[in-house]
């Protein structure tokens, strides 16, 4: 009848056991934040130029979809599930708007709710299948990635050049602030997104219900949460937001096209990770999420300035930077020795 | 053959209000094995009601009935005489009955006000209100009489604490109807105390309590009335003041008493003529840091050397040292007189050792496999993967296995996954038997099963030793390892606390001694 013998296996080491449970959650953060002013001042230092706050706007505008997108995989990453099809779903909403609004004539103003509707639909779909029929969500949404490249296919196989005058005039706005300095539309609705995840995640009841889920599906099941409609919800969230994503993208590309976006998934999961969000759920927080898109956003820039190098740079950086916050996520003890 | 015994009221002098829970005719299966067959409940308020029966009786099925985790096949709920069927456990919540399970089902991420309160937050225009949520928490703990930071991590409290916490979130869903289900199984005595107390409380206030547990003590100290269930039936409801712990046990185990007993006093007779000669296995200082304290230990060809101890005691964290599952820091292991190192089970096996492994799920059997598979897995990887066994002799060696003891069903090419617990285990013991082992570790061999496979597998263990092989048998069932052992190793705080030879003079109360008091009386 006893339900075990505690510390059976061997545990990992912890050397940051000491540090109270609520700090250990916030150094992935810290990290993240650290490594952004580290890079920045490095920047600086290195290259003419780099040090002007133009050169940080200038990270939201060409990342405000990044930003976009990755938030709402922070939705589901925290509930400890994964969804692949976010960038399909980007190059899908991009190239659905750039039809509708040249090949089909339509308003941009009626585009977009339908693209958005589009984007919210596929991923409840995805959402109810992974929730009803119990079956992974890597599967799943792998499943979604391809039929959702696949569709853009069927629509245009060439990339659709936007020339709608309204949308261009949208793309080409430009916000001024003090100092000359200027964002684009995209990054007002990006931030806004961050705001309202916010408060989404930390203050109501679905966004605790999502952390309780990413702790514990089987004990949220047994609290009498609704876990069946939070799972079906954060996807639905993702999909709203890569349909958001994919408009952004189609504002800052003034184009729609099937290869828009490739591997936008991993950007935005990279992004989660890096902002402090563990990949096993419960843990995270979406401003982290956003620190972690400017990260990407910052090695970017610095192969720009760079000039010389390889813009496949980018990616090996991200990789090696990926494979030291997944170290650090284990180090700092995401998953509890067994109790007992 | 069991006769359920009409159920009285506890009280059959003064008038009784209506029972708040009551549970009539409740049938349950599992893949074809009937779980619960006919079995009635009833939950008076302000009473603590204990729900007692063997590992398999049907007290887990019938909580999760109860509680809306499995819906019944068949048979009534009824609440304050309203009748109820639950799809889910939100639904159960809703009519009043709310669980706490033995493993803490909240969610350590979140901070204690939050689990408590987690889906019925405070709001304030629609938002959660995080100083109200705080202030809740705070004054539930407080009329709980419990002091806790509400704002820190549940993960940070110990395992009593969160055992404290989910009963406080239970009261605070409804106070009605409360489950607990083996609550105390991992909390010390002093936790037990405090976790009465409250229960205590919550029953004076008006609550129907149903109380799960193992400790039989536990049951005459808290509780009023008891529910036996035996084989999945109802075998009776009592007042807690017409049972002894006699009386209990045999109405909890029935019929099967007689064999055991017999076993008993074959072991006992033997104790003294085993215990001589060269040990086949000596160790000498066995140590791992933070699983065991160094401990020697010797086991004779042909004996059953018992360990006894609390869950955690470090029971298991011996036998796994012997097998060489973990690697010990320190000490010495010598077989038949010869000095080894057991590194690896590789090791271990090569010397004629097999362990069977409590987490029968996680370390032992592949699921998905067939019966034959498995039984020849051991055997296979001991001759290398370069000399394949034929299939003939497979089956050959499946039949046999199966018919020696007793798998039921007899089918080689039964997928193990659809087998019940208890033969399950008899697969996992037929690989290790398969190769002939000289000494056999048994970890909790009979845990989660049915009282008649449990018999079987202590006979089997008796066999086996009568015939030679060396065993060390692991379990938290006292009356068993007294039952079949020959000597009783007793392990308290991952310390090797006294080695008993079982002789006649030791009972399970001399066992819960030295294990209290950390000495041999």
């Amino acid at each position: 009848m006893s339900t075990g013998t505690a510390g059976t296996a061997a545990r990992p080491t912890r050397p940051f056991a000491t540090v109270s449970p609520r700090t250990r959650t916030r150094v992935p953060l810290l990290v993240t934040a650290v490594l952004l002013v580290a890079m920045f001042t490095v920047g600086s230092v290195r290259y003419e130029g780099f040090l002007s706050a133009q050169v940080g706007l200038n990270l939201l505008i060409d990342n405000g979809f990044l930003l976009v997108v990755a938030v709402g995989a922070t939705f589901v990453v925290l509930t400890g599930g994964i969804d692949l099809s976010v960038g399909s779903m980007v190059a899908l909403s991009t190239v659905l708007t750039a039809w509708l609004v040249e090949s089909q004539g339509r308003p941009l103003a009626a585009v977009v709710p339908l693209v958005l509707l589009v984007g919210a639909a596929s991923g409840a779909l995805m959402g109810w299948i992974i929730h009803t029929f119990e079956i992974q969500p890597f599967v799943v949404t792998l499943a979604g990635m391809f039929l959702a490249r696949g569709l853009c296919y069927t629509i245009s196989t060439e990339s659709v050049t936007i020339t709608d005058p309204t949308t261009v005039a949208l793309a080409q706005t430009r916000l001024y602030g003090p100092g000359g300095l200027f964002v684009s539309i995209p990054v007002v609705v990006a931030l806004a997104v961050l705001v309202l995840a916010f408060v989404v995640l930390h203050h109501t009841r679905f966004g605790r219900t999502v952390y309780a889920l990413g702790g514990n599906e089987s004990s949220a099941r047994l609290m009498g949460l609704p876990v069946g409609t939070t799972k079906i919800a954060v996807y639905a969230v993702s999909g709203l937001c890569s349909a958001l994503g994919g408009l952004l993208l189609t504002l800052y590309m003034l184009s729609g096209y099937a290869l828009h976006a490739m591997g936008m998934e991993l950007d935005a999961i990279a992004a989660t990770v890096i902002g402090g969000t563990l990949l096993t759920g419960g843990s995270g927080f979406v401003l982290g999420t956003a620190l972690g898109v400017l990260v990407l956003g910052m090695i970017q820039t610095f192969v720009n300035f760079q000039g010389t190098l390889s813009s496949w740079w980018t990616r090996i950086v991200i990789g090696a930077l990926l494979l030291v916050f997944i170290v650090l996520q284990r180090l700092m003890g995401g998953r509890r020795p067994a109790a007992g | 053959m069991v006769s359920p015994s009409t159920p009285r009221p506890p009280d059959p002098g003064g008038p009784r209000p209506r029972p708040v829970l009551e549970a009539r005719g409740i049938h349950k299966q599992f893949a074809g094995t009937v779980a619960l067959d006919g079995v009635a409940l009833r939950l008076f308020p302000g009473e603590v009601h204990a729900l007692m029966g063997e590992n398999g009786a049907g007290k887990s099925t019938l909580i999760k009935v109860l509680t809306g985790v499995h819906p019944a096949d068949g048979g009534t709920l009824l609440v304050d005489g309203r009748p109820q069927a639950f799809a889910d456990p939100l639904q159960a919540q809703r009519a009043g009955i709310s669980t706490v399970y033995q493993e803490v089902n909240l969610c350590p991420n979140l901070s204690v006000a939050e689990n408590i309160l987690v889906g019925r937050e405070p709001r304030r225009f629609g938002l959660v209100d995080r100083s109200a949520l705080r202030r809740r928490a705070a004054e539930l703990l407080r009329e709980l009489d419990l002091d806790l930071d509400v704002t820190a991590p549940l993960g940070s409290h110990s395992l009593a604490v969160q055992q404290l916490v989910a009963i406080a979130r239970a009261v605070d869903v409804s106070a009605k109807v409360l489950v607990l289900d083996e609550p105390t199984s991992s909390l010390d005595r002093e936790e037990v105390a405090q976790l009465f107390t409250l229960v205590r409380r919550l029953r004076d206030r008006g609550a129907a309590v149903l109380f799960v547990t193992h400790f039989l003590d536990q049951v005459f100290d808290l509780c009023d009335r008891v529910t036996v269930l035996r084989n999945g039936r109802l075998e009776g409801e009592y007042p807690i003041d017409r049972l002894t712990p006699m009386t209990l046990v045999q109405r909890m185990i029935g019929g099967e008493l007689a064999t055991l007993d017999q076993l008993s006093g074959r072991a006992r007779r033997e104790a003294a003529a085993r215990t001589t000669g060269e040990p086949f296995l000596r160790a000498r200082r066995l140590t791992r840091a933070g699983a065991i304290e160094p401990y020697d230990l010797d086991i004779h060809a042909g004996e059953v050397v018992g360990l006894a101890g609390l869950l955690g005691s470090g029971r298991t964290e011996a036998a796994r040292l012997l097998f060489g599952a973990d690697s010990a820091d320190g000490g010495e292991v010598g077989i038949e007189g010869e000095k080894v190192r057991l590194r690896t089970p590789r090791h271990a096996i090569a010397r004629g050792i097999a362990f069977c492994s409590e987490n029968r799920k996680a370390e032992g059997l592949v699921g998905e496999l067939t019966v034959r598979e498995n039984i020849v897995l051991a055997l296979q990887a001991a001759r290398g993967w370069t000399r394949p066994l034929t299939r003939a002799k497979q089956d050959e060696l499946a039949r046999h296995w199966i018919e020696t003891l007793d798998i039921r069903p007899a089918d080689p090419e039964a997928q193990v996954r659809h087998l019940s617990g208890g033969n399950q285990q008899k697969v996992l013991l037929a690989r290790w038997l398969l190769t002939a082992p000289r000494l056999l570790i048994l970890d909790e061999p009979t845990r989660g099963i049915d009282i008649g496979a449990k018999a079987e597998i202590q006979k089997l263990v008796a066999r086996l030793a009568g015939e030679g092989t060396a065993v060390l048998f692991v379990s938290a069932e006292l009356d068993e390892v007294l039952r079949l052992s020959h000597r009783i190793a007793v392990l308290r705080d991952h310390r090797m606390v006294a080695t008993l030879t079982n002789d006649g003079s030791v009972t399970p109360e001399r066992i819960l001694t030295t294990i209290a008091t950390g000495a041999d009386s």
